[in-house]
């Protein structure tokens, strides 16, 4: 292994990967802990997400030259995605999911690979399959501090998702609706029984989990540019951390993408794993954490019952 | 015209084999598998490499292909077989991923992104199954659809048949009436395995080069689109299925309207096919034939009732 700094570096880098799986990570782990199926469209929302966020921040800021006005006009063009990310995101669980709410397990399931499916065709229809560029909103140059690089991009990603996390975890500790989405995630009958509107309920999750999943998709946009699959390989990607971090359990969803993007990092840079296999490490480690233990790090391990 | 049907009947017959794999896997025993497309792949890699490379006659790499796609099967049965639902989804859909990946990566025997070409064609008796020449082919893949669909058939009726119905139906309750449900639901993993890796080996002696490009999850959502618009757990409707999306899928091309339909438009169209038939009618198509126990068990237990009322 190469010097201190050369370890700091991949420390930083697999943590800005890290933050970014785990905001995604959020919203899945979220809709699971409370209706119990993956929402395989999660990571199409993160798509639609990043294409609304380029197209309000193109609009937006004209000829605008950078500086903080710029990034003022960034973070409103980033709120816009979040909010019609989660209108988006409550519209398809009303009109796919809802309706099989009382059906097999398979049936969500597959209805929302369906959805997925749709999302992603339709988003290439109507842009074009070509990657769009979405510009920094800042001077992207990377500052040196003792050795290690770190660039303005990396800085915006491990804040905003540091407040984002932070933020969520307050809301559903602290307030009243997010003990209601405890409650439902604990026992969807009897909540409803003590008063919770579980509708309301499903629906501020999935808003809240479609609007973190476009706050990552345009961090992820700005290195990887937008295309109509974008979701698809980040979307799998936080799933896994989902899981490894035990699916349901929030502090879980941040501590497996946080680990999720170190292990694929350090994988690359000290084990010599290929570029090429990265994508193989986060599925070798779901097989893993499945086999060795299946409620993942951080979750409770579930006796099913008859 | 009449060239471009036959494509699509090949094409539709090959899937219609996936399509019965998957539908043991999903239909039969109720384990979303998402990896149809890795068997597949596994399939044509063994018969590609085993021809080109090590001069193998086409109908040896058959049977070896669908051992290899089993063991494949096996090895991911084997894990993950404690998986509910969703979990074993996305552990299917990692491990079908890994298989493009390595396939991808590992160039000294698959030639990675380039893939495999210059598969000699299949000769029977002396005479080469052209299959440019549509007509050898497509009876080649249908006797293996019909023997396939005889054989499964039988598998279904059999003890192990019902055993998977049982695990599909309620896993604890099977478990306790005594039923392996460890090793059935491998057993599945494999037999759906075997039939796909056949069916691949198969796709490989028919285009007569193999990419990794081809073995995508489309691949895979399009096999368990089949099988959930036939009806899962259905043989004939799977196969049914397998037509209709085929048909689906090419129609743009059929009625000369591929300049104006979009590319997109199919997969959308799958998409839709999934969503609406979950919300509308989840059991497919055809729906499944349920073996009647009453009529086997009822009158029975309808007897000893009686019996015992006049006691």
């Amino acid at each position: 292994m190469g010097s201190i700094s050369e370890v700091f570096q991949h420390l930083l880098n697999g943590l800005t990967l890290g933050g970014i799986y785990a905001l995604i990570a959020l919203g899945y782990t979220m809709v699971y802990g409370i209706l119990k199926f993956i929402n395989f469209a999660h990571g199409e929302i993160l798509m639609v997400g990043a294409y609304v966020g380029m197209f309000a921040f193109d609009f937006l800021r004209g000829d605008m030259p950078y500086g903080p006005l710029m990034l003022v006009v960034f973070f409103i063009a980033m709120i816009i995605a979040m909010i019609i990310s989660a209108v988006l995101g409550m519209a398809i669980e009303k009109i796919a999911y809802k309706p099989l709410r009382k059906a097999t397990r398979l049936a969500p399931l597959l209805s929302a690979i369906g959805v997925s499916f749709i999302l992603s065709n339709l988003a290439a229809y109507i842009w074009g399959t070509k990657s769009r560029k979405f510009d920094y909103p800042f001077d992207n140059t990377a500052y040196n501090i003792g050795g290690v690089a770190i660039t303005p991009h990396q800085i915006l990603i491990l804040v905003v998702s540091m407040i984002l996390m932070i933020g969520l975890k307050l809301y559903i500790d602290k307030t009243r609706m997010g003990k209601a989405m405890r409650a439902t995630s604990l026992d969807q009958d009897v909540a409803a029984l003590m008063g919770i509107d579980v509708n309301k309920v499903i629906s501020l999750t999935f808003a809240i989990g479609s609007g973190l999943a476009a706050t990552a998709g345009i961090l992820v946009a700005l290195d990887f540019k937008v295309y109509p699959t974008m979701g698809a390989m980040a979307g799998l990607k936080a799933f896994v951390a989902a899981v490894v971090g035990g699916i349901g359990n929030i502090t879980g969803a941040m501590v497996g993408g946080i680990l999720l993007g170190l292990l694929e990092t350090f994988g690359v840079a000290v084990l010599g794993i290929p570029q090429g296999l990265k994508d193989t490490i986060a599925f070798g480690i779901l097989i893993i954490i499945l086999l060795v233990k299946p409620e993942g790090l951080l979750g409770k391990a579930e006796r099913e019952k008859v | 015209m009449i060239n471009f049907l036959l494509l699509i009947l090949i094409y539709t017959g090959l899937y219609a084999l996936l399509a019965l794999g998957q539908n043991i896997i999903t239909g039969f025993t109720g384990l979303l598998s998402l990896c149809a497309a890795g068997f597949f792949a596994i399939g044509s890699y063994t018969t590609a490499i085993l021809t080109v490379n090590y001069g193998w006659s086409f109908w040896f790499t058959i049977p070896l292909a669908g051992v290899l796609a089993a063991l494949a099967g096996a090895l991911i049965g084997l894990p993950t077989l404690r998986l509910k639902g969703d979990y074993l989804a996305i552990a299917t859909l990692g491990f079908g991923e890994i298989i493009r990946n390595v396939i991808l990566n590992w160039d000294s025997l698959t030639r990675g992104p380039m893939g495999i070409n210059g598969i000699p064609m299949p000769t029977i008796f002396g005479m080469v199954i052209n299959p440019y020449r549509k007509w050898g082919y497509l009876t080649l893949v249908w006797i293996f659809v019909i023997v396939f669909y005889f054989l499964l058939k039988r598998l279904t009726r059999s003890r192990m048949g019902r055993a998977l119905e049982a695990i599909k139906e309620d896993e604890i309750a099977a478990y306790s009436m005594g039923i392996n449900t460890t090793k059935y639901k491998v057993w599945a993993f494999m037999v759906g395995a075997f039939v796909a890796g056949c069916a691949g080996s198969l796709q490989a002696g028919f285009t007569l080069s193999v990419t990794p490009n081809t073995y995508t999850f489309m691949v895979s959502v399009m096999v368990l689109c089949m099988v959930v618009l036939g009806g899962m757990g259905n043989h004939l409707a799977v196969i049914l299925g397998a037509l209709i999306i085929q048909l689906a899928a090419e129609f743009p091309r059929l009625l000369g309207l591929s300049s104006t339909v979009p590319p997109q438009f199919k997969q959308i169209v799958f998409g839709l096919i999934l969503v609406i038939m979950m919300i509308y009618r989840p059991q497919g198509i055809v729906g499944r034939k349920k073996v009647n126990y009453d009529k086997f068990v009822g009158n029975e237990t309808r007897r000893v009732a009686k019996k015992s009322e006049v006691n």
